[in-house]
């Protein structure tokens, strides 16, 4: 089935972008500069706050008209919609691990005299990385349901596909949507397990 | 086709055409919320069953529908369930959305009433075995009344969640807000201002609603004497007190 | 007379609208190991991590090994000292604290290793045969390929020293480091500190609760009270011969 291909493209590109986004604008939150920090509230609550669908067709749409950027190809359109929105979410997820690991480290760190970023990335971070890991495996998930979205756009994925498929033949309709949700399960299966694994290695070595 | 800038004339035409199906898109929420309400009781008491295939095979369908998308779900009952011999039968993109939308996010429902059930204190089952309760009274006056007000904030969260997943219905034609948004769109060419409309309309209910949920959050942690959420933040207050000791 | 490696200048510490420390002046000599006694919220764990750069002063000078702490000179003026310079004159400075805070992700040897390596750019060899060699030393030589979470409260606080000790620091500060351990797990922790100050040449401050500790092996007791040092000499004056009427019946608290 061809549209697999496209399904998958769009949901790598779509974590690359979401994690990306996640951490970019996880730290930024944390700034102490206030136009960073309120830029970034800015663009998480604006993401957080409208519907995906809805930044998806905006995207596609109104993004060109308003700044006169061709955004070339629905697939930007489809990958940035679904990377910023969930990329949005998850750095509420960085964020809150980074401030949930203990004060106590931070000041074990500064007493070994450690400098500010020595303590971000030898104590902090990799202990807030951990606490990450369940919530982006969940969004891993998420993010491959949001994908059947850009078929709204008029990409070819593999919901178009079934589309099609029921314009040919109608009374085949429920087989053909029974066999798209069971192909998204199959590419689901291998996320729900890497989401198990994530839950377990995040469970090692943080209780202090 | 007119492509240039913003245009305010175009805003204040659409905006009272988008407005009408305000009521839609909410009516819509709040019905698929219910839905998802009660049979997330369903799942909860599916996924409880004591013979072990079966409750394997619940928890599996249930996996399924949660982790496959619910756009396509919705093509499901709305273009599929009128073909299927025997049972299918045709419904109204209203109805169908309501179910459609509604069984994907009561498998969510289903795992919070789960969560609140099993965070009943052990205790609790005990004492009510000791005074010799019968089992719907244990459910209805111990296990029930203790179990759900503390779920209470994450259902708010997922009312906000479905509130932003409800644009979805329009692809089968309900004419919430979103498919307003686009009818307009294509018959005067211009997309732009109708979207912003919609995505403001958006902002606005979802962002006060999450700041309610968020403080209910807070209120209900006090009164159920549980721990802020981020288990550190009581170390470091602990920290605060032993600076000055 | 000896040049002092630590003296704090008339330092007021206030949160909020409570002030808790109302003019500190202290001098501490170059391996002179003083206690500090005092009820809780009299300021004593405030004054150490004051020293660490934990916490600001409100006003005053502290002053480490002829540096002042928390001002630096720019342009011929005083100004708040900023992370360079906190960072220069703090690493004559290393801390026990009580909830240990080791870290959690990393082994023994590591929670030791990694100041050496990182801040004092140390050999990563000459680092490990240190660390190690710090570990026996307070015991936990059979332990280095552990994590925090798998020894006890006691190990965990014989590691948190060994920790500190690698960096070796011209003042170590206490933190009442014994008072999160289980009452049984107290001796093993106060030896390790023993032994420490027998060595000599480090400065130690405690911050303490064990008066029969404190006498053991300080030079100088401290007593705070009201946020003012109230009381302060040899042990033996402090603890036994002293006419001031709260720290007597502070100290009487604890004899009961």
């Amino acid at each position: 089935m061809q549209g697999l291909r496209i399904t998958i493209e769009v949901l790598i590109g779509s974590i690359i972008l979401g994690y990306l986004m996640a951490f970019i604008a996880g730290f930024c939150r944390l700034s102490k500069n206030p136009i960073i920090k309120y830029m970034t509230i800015f663009y998480v609550e604006v993401f957080r706050g409208t519907s995906l669908i809805v930044q998806l067709f905006w995207l596609f749409y109104a993004l060109p008209i308003l700044f006169g950027i061709d955004l070339g190809s629905d697939y930007l359109a489809g990958i940035l919609a679904i990377g910023l929105n969930y990329g949005a979410y998850m750095s509420e997820v960085v964020r809150g691990s980074i401030l949930s690991v203990a004060k106590g480290q931070t000041e074990a760190a500064t007493a070994l005299n450690m400098s500010r970023f020595q303590r971000m990335r030898l104590v902090i971070f990799p202990q807030a990385v951990r606490m990450m890991l369940p919530e982006f495996g969940n969004y891993l998930i998420q993010m491959l349901k949001a994908t059947s979205l850009v078929s709204l756009i008029g990409m070819a994925d593999i919901l178009y596909y079934g589309d099609i498929l029921r314009g040919n033949n109608l009374s085949q309709a429920p087989t053909v949507y029974f066999l798209v949700l069971v192909f998204y399960f199959i590419m689901a299966l291998p996320l729900i397990w890497l989401t198990r694994k994530m839950e377990a290695a995040s469970k090692k070595g943080v209780a202090s | 086709m007119n492509t240039g800038n913003w245009q305010w004339d175009t805003f204040f035409e659409a905006f009272p055409l988008i407005l009408e199906g305000l009521g839609i898109t909410l009516g819509l929420t709040v019905a698929t919320y219910l839905f998802a309400l009660i049979f997330g009781f369903v799942w909860t008491l599916l996924s409880a069953v004591r013979i072990k295939p079966l409750r394997w095979l619940f928890r599996w369908i249930m996996e399924f529908i949660r982790s496959t998308p619910p756009l396509v779900q919705l093509f499901f009952i709305f273009f599929a369930w009128p073909m299927v011999p025997v049972v299918g039968f045709a419904m109204s993109p209203f109805i169908s959305a309501i179910i459609g939308l509604g069984v994907h996010f009561s498998t969510y429902i289903g795992e919070v009433y789960r969560s609140g059930i099993e965070a009943v204190d052990k205790g609790q089952w005990e004492a009510a075995r000791a005074l010799n309760f019968s089992t719907g009274h244990k459910w209805s006056k111990i296990i029930i009344p203790q179990a759900i007000p503390p779920t209470i904030p994450m259902l708010g969260n997922y009312l906000i969640i479905m509130f932003k997943e409800i644009p979805l219905a329009s692809t089968i034609g309900v004419a919430g807000i979103l498919n307003l948004a686009n009818s307009y769109g294509a018959a005067n060419f211009r997309y732009l201002e109708p979207l912003t409309i919609v995505a403001i309309l958006f902002l606005v209910l979802s962002y006060p609603s999450a700041i309610l949920i968020n403080k209910l959050e807070r209120k209900m942690n006090r009164r159920f004497d549980k721990k802020e959420p981020t288990g550190s933040k009581s170390l470091s207050e602990e920290e605060k007190e032993g600076a000055v000791s | 007379m000896t040049e002092s490696i630590v003296s704090y200048k008339d330092v007021h510490k206030s949160f909020g609208d409570t002030e808790v420390l109302t003019g500190i002046n202290l001098d501490i000599k170059p391996a002179e190991k003083v206690a500090v006694i005092g009820p809780s919220g009299s300021g004593k764990t405030t004054i150490i991590r004051m020293l660490m750069t934990l916490e600001e002063p409100t006003s005053g000078n502290i002053i480490v090994d002829g540096s002042n702490l928390w001002h630096m000179e720019k342009n011929g003026q005083l100004v708040p000292a900023n992370e360079k310079h906190l960072r220069q004159v703090r690493g004559d400075i290393g801390m026990v604290f009580q909830h240990f805070n080791l870290f959690p992700h990393m082994t023994i040897l590591d929670n030791c290793m990694s100041a050496p390596v990182h801040v004092q750019k140390v050999d990563k060899k000459e680092a490990k045969q240190l660390s190690i060699e710090m570990l026996e030393k307070v015991g936990l030589g059979d332990k280095l390929d552990s994590y925090p979470s798998q020894l006890s409260g006691g190990q965990k606080q014989r590691v948190a020293m060994a920790r500190a000790l690698v960096m070796r620091p011209k003042v170590m500060l206490f933190d009442e480091v014994t008072s999160a351990l289980d009452p049984e797990l107290v001796g093993e922790v106060l030896e390790v500190i023993r032994d420490i100050a027998k060595e000599g040449e480090m400065a130690m401050v405690l911050v303490t609760h064990e008066m029969e500790f404190a006498r053991d092996i300080a030079d100088r007791v401290l007593f705070l009270d009201n946020g003012v040092i109230a009381e302060q000499g040899p042990p033996a004056d402090v603890l036994e011969n002293s006419t001031n009427e709260r720290l007597q019946s502070f100290l009487h608290r604890f004899r009961s």
